[in-house]
């Protein structure tokens, strides 16, 4: 779960809101195959989470089952463990993800601030994601870059001393080089 | 061995030894709340915290293994300092409503903040949320209770095998329960209670039917009658002070009879009446498997244990049609309370309301399954667990220690010591040996003091083989047959044992499936705390009470015999077939 506001989705139907069963299914034979690499593997829960969430985005309920299955672990430990670590997330998000760190140095550094400023500029707050798919905001602790406090990440961008001024800047430009920040990931 | 140096005294202990093993042999007591005997240390709750010369820290009893010339200070201004504020922090936490929970008599935290002589909190704080589950008809949990000390995670996933419950988020959110948080009933848990039977508070407890056998009790116009399950006159005396092991059958049978219940039976009764169903089941398998050369399900399965039954219709729906097709002892008794008995008072099945005492809250769930309504109503209407007949008993001003000792009622209260040992780990195999052995060859079954050493006792998986010699005429297909047994206890040894099954390493005819560790005397509606010296307690007497008895195999029960003369005529007969036997359904893992 991302953050403690993110809402789970229907645990008992997982593809009722998200009307995405067929990438479903072909992200679940590219799961497999990875899983079957990890077969003699103790300790392969993480890379096998990490390696769905890039496939699909997200965690649905579906995925985690199936992974429990497979790796003969107790769907409540597969849920513990993605539930422990905020880079997991059950619920779908937007194209690009917006993580706020709020670890120490960047909490006193004015991370509060920049995160406020993201939520009044999105119009979502934490665990949400903007009407248009476009942008999920969350919340970080720590990404190992206190020096260059306050930091936030989108996608996989690392933005140093950001300024809660210049976040309208930075959200339209992710807005309008949408397409090609995608194909760069 | 290593030497140790405890509270400035030289003491040798185990290689393997860690530090909180090294004080209990030597008679110093540390205080725990994550400990959980036999099992790798958790090291959640830091209540055991001890002084190490030369750590930088405090360590962690539990979890510190032992190193020669090593020296430990367990009580000394430092440590105690450190437990209080470690036991203050929880109880900031804690949502306890200590005046009334039921609890409040038997908490281990709070015996320990009273041991540390905490008399304020100076940390104050928000609670976490508060969540009560009450979606099984077994079991309550009630997360503003929960320590989050994680023995309920060890004995669901390590002990039983199940993993229905483990911690969900993180820090000050976290919550011990099922995937997602969500509710027992959505999740693969078999309801056997060993969580609620070792949670150090009142986070996890039965579901409590007291209130409705109450009002039954009032109710003129029904006739309520009383079933007692083997296992509870081992352990029942617990409740007020006996040491473990202690029989308590007779004065147990005096204090349900001045509850008010208007007739005192014995789940023993049915205990011998599913060695009759079970022992011919067993023998039809094998005449179908040896004679008629016909595909059928072996090895067979008992299915006393409801817990069991659960865990195979979820884990390993394959093996269903080798689990026997008897009823537990307990719904067999509603079944036949409710016809049998009925008819003989002039009774219709709906005027009767059966209670029983169980060692067990699976077997709540038991009564409650759509199958078991036989009389034509629920056969078994309410389920008490041995905690709960304690706290009924206590309730109702009963001096427990100064009754008489009572005898149970006719004709469903007559037992033979083959029935006492279903509350043991491999006595049902051996009461169903005793019977049947004595069908199939006309002579006593050849085992000293009619007892099989290599079943008993607390060792996860236990085999054993017998020659059949010297058959009867009908029974010849058996003669020099070698019958291969097994029985297992903890859900994690049965599954390990159907995991060895499955890979065709082992080959038996008939095996004994017990949910808890130890079998039923271990049930989790008994006494806390158990542990395996108190296991091997009530066992003993488990033992002594069948040792004591006139009659040890159940086919010589002449009540039971009677009631097949009456009414039930023959095993796997129709009767039996409709009131006694039953069926399984595969349920979804997740």
């Amino acid at each position: 779960m991302n953050t403690p506001e993110a809402k789970t989705q229907d645990p008992k139907n997982p593809s009722k809101n998200c009307g995405c069963q067929a990438t479903e299914e072909d992200m679940i034979r590219s799961l497999d195959a990875v899983i079957d690499g990890f077969a003699k593997t103790d300790g392969a829960l993480i890379p096998i989470l990490q390696t769905a969430q890039n496939l699909l985005g997200y965690l649905p309920a579906s995925v985690l089952k199936h992974i429990s299955v497979r790796l003969k672990l107790p769907y409540s430990e597969v849920t513990g463990v993605v539930s422990f670590y905020s880079f997991f997330s059950t619920v779908p998000r937007g194209k690009h993800v917006i993580r706020v760190c709020l670890g120490t140095a960047c909490y006193v550094r004015g991370g509060k601030e920049v995160l406020e400023a993201f939520k009044k500029n999105l119009k979502i707050n934490v665990g949400e994601t903007t009407a248009d798919r476009m942008f999920s905001l969350e919340v970080g602790r720590c990404f190992g870059a206190c020096g260059l406090a306050p930091v936030a990440m989108v996608n996989d961008d690392v933005h140093q001393r950001v300024k809660s001024a210049k976040i309208r800047d930075l959200i339209s430009q992710y807005q309008h080089e949408g397409e090609d920040v995608k194909e760069a990931r | 061995m290593p030497k140790i140096f405890m509270n400035n005294k030289e003491i040798t202990v185990d290689t393997n030894a860690t530090i909180l093993d090294a004080a209990r042999s030597t008679g110093i007591h540390i205080p725990t709340l994550c400990y959980y005997e036999g099992k790798a240390p958790i090291g959640a709750c830091r209540v055991c915290l001890v002084e190490l010369e030369g750590a930088r820290t405090l360590v962690a009893a539990c979890s510190t293994p032992v190193a020669e010339g090593m020296k430990v200070h367990t009580n000394n201004k430092r440590v105690r300092e450190a437990r209080r504020t470690v036991v203050e922090l929880l109880l900031s936490e804690h949502e306890g409503s200590c005046q009334y929970c039921t609890r409040s008599n038997d908490c281990e935290l709070k015996a320990i903040a009273s041991h540390l002589g905490i008399e304020d909190i100076h940390y104050k704080g928000e609670k976490p949320e508060k969540r009560i589950d009450e979606s099984t008809p077994a079991l309550v949990r009630d997360s503003g209770k929960c320590i989050k000390c994680r023995r309920c995670v060890t004995v669901c996933r390590e002990v039983q095998g199940v993993g229905a419950l483990f911690p969900q988020k993180r820090g000050y959110k976290t919550m011990i329960g099922p995937a997602f948080a969500m509710d027992l009933d959505s999740v693969a848990c078999v309801q056997c209670g060993q969580c609620a039977a070792i949670c150090p508070v009142g986070a996890i407890q039965e579901k409590n039917d007291i209130d409705k056998v109450w009002a039954a009790l009032e109710d003129k116009t029904k006739h309520v009658v009383v079933q007692t399950a083997p296992a509870i006159r081992a352990a029942l005396g617990e409740c007020f002070g006996y040491p473990p092991g202690t029989l308590v059958t007779g004065k147990m049978v005096t204090a349900l009879r001045r509850l008010g219940f208007h007739a005192v039976f014995d789940t023993n009764f049915a205990a011998d009446l599913t060695i009759m169903e079970e022992g011919t089941e067993l023998l039809m398998r094998l005449k179908k498997a040896l004679v008629e050369k016909a595909p059928v399900a072996l090895p067979m399965f008992t299915s006393c244990s409801p817990g069991w039954i659960k865990f195979a219709e979820y884990y390993y729906p394959e093996f269903l049609p080798n689990l026997s097709t008897c009823k537990s002892p307990q719904q067999m008794f509603g079944a036949v309370a409710k016809t049998f008995y009925a008819s003989k008072k002039g009774l219709k099945a709906e005027d009767m309301i059966v209670v029983s005492v169980m060692p067990c809250t699976a077997k709540k769930f038991e009564a409650q399954r759509p199958e078991m309504n036989s009389s034509g109503v629920q056969d078994v209407d309410y389920v008490l667990t041995t905690r709960e007949l304690g706290f009924m008993i206590q309730s109702a001003g009963i001096d427990f220690k100064s009754l008489e000792d009572g005898e149970m009622d006719s004709p469903l209260g007559l037992s033979t010591g083959a029935a006492d040992i279903f509350a043991n780990t491999g006595g049902v195999m051996v009461a169903a040996l005793r019977t049947v052995y004595e069908i199939v060859t006309g002579k006593e079954f050849p085992a000293e003091d009619l007892r099989l050493a290599p079943v008993e006792g607390l060792k996860g998986i236990k085999e054993a083989s017998l020659k059949i010699t010297g058959t009867a005429p009908e029974w010849n297909f058996l003669e020099n047959v070698e019958v291969r047994i097994a029985v297992a206890h903890g859900l994690e040894n049965a599954g390990k044992l159907l995991e060895s099954l499955k890979e065709g390493k082992v080959l038996y005819h008939f095996v004994e499936i017990m949910t808890c560790p130890g079998g039923c005397i271990g049930g989790g509606g008994q006494p806390r705390h158990t542990d395996d010296s108190v296991r091997l307690a009530r066992s003993k007497a488990i033992y002594q009470e069948d040792a004591g008895k006139k009659l040890r195999k159940s086919h010589k029960n002449p009540q039971v015999q009677a009631l097949y003369d009456e009414f039930l005529k023959a095993p796997l007969g129709e009767k039996s077939h409709h009131l006694l036997h039953t069926r399984y359904r595969e349920r979804s893992k997740i």
